[in-house]
């Protein structure tokens, strides 16, 4: 039986990698994208800060006009893990905003700057008017786009710079644009990015690549905010659990030393 | 256990207590001196690894209701949440997520084992038949949970699943109005699943419990399939037992871990971080990974009803295993023939488990007709054929026979 054990093991693991791969792939003809080298990637993985500084600023000057990100609050710029801008950085870029507040004491809503504590600002008051503004497409909110897509920041990224013309033979209706990466090829944003769209306070040349992968960046922190602590303390579960495992072992064998 | 007990009192308060409320007595029998072959390998291991995963599930999900909202219109952001703003909410959640997953992986590992080595057959049909109930319990649990996230699979896969009652006659239609609370899957459905999906852990903790009392009864089976027969075939369960069982589910928790710290959402479905839109139908509706086998059943028949039928017979028939294999023989060591179809058996499970996972059109559906047949084949043709057909390997005399046999064979 010792020698049957892996292989059954593995024909069970086969079955798990197998299921995920396969629904993975079920999003179908779309063109599949490159993989990219993030930093956050791997076991050891943390995000790159200026990356998400960059990126969110992107996504503030660019994505915002028509892209909610309602799962975050200004006060998460500035929690360890993340873009970690400084309380009073904080203070400041949410000050930007006017959010209405109330009823006050006469019932009455009233405008106030944003506070720390408040949501990002939704570029629509609801989804009608969203679609009304873009053609009848609605723009997706994009705080957990890089979990909700398969292929994930991959993904993104490969579609923020994948426009092309379309092939002969496609026909685009007004207000679709060509994307090979999108299911079906069809899109109803257009490009985004062009080259120095955004000006980068440290210095870095605003390229639509490099726009991309700083906005992509962003997007994954404001997906897996707990992707550090997450991994951080994954690294120091299984180094514990290894080393429980190994005294569990030598315990049996002493135990079982009788039996033998 | 049926046997003696060997329970002696050890002080006063022990005797007192023993002729109240005999609960001293109960855990030295059952779980210290419980008598266990001595030869049961590491797929023995995984009834204690269920345990843990049952008690783990139960012990996250409560917390998780402490958080959660089963509300259509605040349900999924009730679970970014506690994803965000609950502290360790991403741990909890990512370990009832996949735990579900692992509950299912080992529950699986747990179900071959019994019909690799005839755990099922006599006298421990009953045993097997409350394991079947469980897993019954577990998929209709891990369905219920799969929806509260709200998200577009949560809504289309209940959606899908709902509408399979809609196909029995006559009262299919108000049957489905009934589950639903309403016209479609929406805040009532949500409402009760979430409800039922909070009791199914304590029934299925119940069942649990009668299981093991099933298990206790006639002991356990073993690699060699033959019983006990001497205390020499046996050792007690602690500290061998249970010191084998928690190695065993260290090295299962590093897999576990992997998967919460590492790969949270491979197993699941990019689509359920979409919030569910009842106006927007996802491209492929698919189930989580374990129910993969089921569904391609389901759409491997032209009619609904048909499938339907065929779906819930797939897991129905496992109740009918003890009668339908005839082999007087239980372990598959002995049984050479019934070893080779048993090797088919799983690879039809891996195939129509990776068919259920793609579009149900072309080969795909031709394969997925070609795998059902196989598998209800093997059920009621090749096993009740296979316990005529078939000649045995001679069997050991006994498990301590077979431990010194195995030793005189290796060092041949």
């Amino acid at each position: 039986m010792i020698g049957r054990t892996p292989t059954l093991l593995a024909a069970w693991l086969l079955l798990v990698g197998l299921a995920a791969q396969s629904t993975a792939n079920a999003a179908g003809d779309a063109k599949h994208p490159q993989a990219v080298d993030w930093s956050f990637g791997g076991p050891f993985g943390t995000y790159d800060r200026s990356a998400l500084r960059r990126g969110f600023q992107v996504y503030k000057e660019v994505c915002a006009s028509c892209h909610g990100l309602n799962q975050i609050a200004f006060r998460n710029l500035a929690q360890p893990g993340g873009p970690e801008f400084s309380e009073a950085e904080v203070k400041a870029i949410a000050a930007e905003y006017e959010v209405t507040d109330g009823p006050d004491d006469y019932g009455d809503m009233f405008e106030r700057p944003a506070l720390p504590k408040d949501r990002l600002i939704e570029p629509y008051p609801n989804q009608k008017a969203a679609r009304a503004a873009n053609g009848g497409s609605y723009p997706p909110d994009l705080s957990l786009i890089t979990k909700a897509r398969s292929g994930g920041p991959d993904y993104i990224h490969a579609l923020l710079t994948g426009y092309e013309d379309a092939p002969e033979g496609v026909e685009m209706r007004a207000g679709l644009y060509y994307n090979p990466y999108m299911p079906g090829g069809k899109i109803a944003m257009p490009a985004p990015l062009l080259e120095d769209l955004v000006e980068y306070g440290d210095g870095t040349s605003a390229t639509v690549e490099q726009m991309s992968l700083d906005v992509t960046h962003f997007l994954n922190w404001t997906a897996e905010p707990e992707l550090e602590a997450r991994k951080k303390t994954g690294t120091m579960v299984l180094i514990y659990l290894t080393i429980f495992a190994g005294l569990l072992y030598f315990s049996m064998r002493r135990i079982w030393a009788d039996q033998h | 256990m049926s046997g003696e007990s060997t329970y002696k009192p050890s002080n006063g308060f022990a005797r007192w207590m023993d002729t109240r409320l005999p609960i001293m007595r109960l855990v030295h029998d059952n779980i210290t001196d419980y008598p266990t072959p001595k030869n049961i390998n590491y797929w023995w291991t995984f009834g204690g690894i269920l345990t843990f995963c049952l008690v783990t599930q139960i012990v996250t999900g409560i917390i998780l209701a402490m958080h959660y909202t089963p509300h259509v219109d605040h349900a999924f952001n009730s679970v970014e949440h506690i994803m965000r703003n609950v502290n360790y909410g991403w741990l909890i959640r990512y370990i009832h997520s996949n735990g579900a997953s692992m509950f299912f992986l080992a529950v699986y590992i747990h179900i071959f084992r019994g019909m690799y080595y005839g755990s099922y057959k006599a006298p421990r049909e009953v045993l097997w038949i409350l394991g079947v109930i469980i897993y019954l319990l577990m998929i209709a649990a891990a369905f219920l949970g799969y929806m509260l996230p709200w998200g577009q699979m949560s809504l289309w896969g209940a959606t899908v699943i709902t509408n399979l009652f809609g196909a029995i006659p006559v009262v299919g239609d108000s049957l489905a109005i009934w589950l639903w609370g309403g016209f479609s899957v929406d805040n009532p459905t949500l409402n009760r699943f979430f409800s039922l999906h909070y009791l199914l852990p304590f029934l299925i903790f119940g069942v649990v419990i009668l299981h093991i009392w099933a298990l206790h009864v006639p002991g356990n089976n073993n690699p060699i399939g033959i019983s006990v027969k001497s205390k020499q075939d046996t050792v007690p369960f602690h500290p061998y037992i249970t010191v084998k069982d928690a190695f065993s589910l260290s090295i299962f928790l590093i897999l576990f871990s992997y998967f919460i710290f590492f790969a949270p959402n491979v197993l699941g479905h990019a689509d359920n971080y979409i919030p569910a839109n009842p106006l927007v139908t996802p491209a492929h509706i698919v189930p989580e990974w374990y129910m993969l086998p089921f569904y391609a059943i389901l759409r491997a028949v032209p009619d609904k009803l048909g499938g339907v039928i065929l779906m819930f017979s797939a897991i129905f028939i496992l109740f009918l295993l003890p009668w339908l294999d005839t082999s007087k023989v239980r372990s598959a060591r002995y049984r050479p023939l019934f070893r080779q179809f048993f090797a088919l058996f799983i690879i039809d499970c891996l195939l129509l488990g990776y068919l259920g996972a793609m579009p149900a059109e072309g080969i795909y559906v031709v394969l997925a007709r070609v795998g059902t047949v196989y598998y209800f084949a093997h059920f009621l043709i090749i096993l009740p054929m296979l316990g005529i057909v078939e000649k045995p390997k001679e069997v050991p005399a006994s498990i301590s026979a077979s431990v010194l046999g195995g030793s005189a064979q290796a060092a041949e």
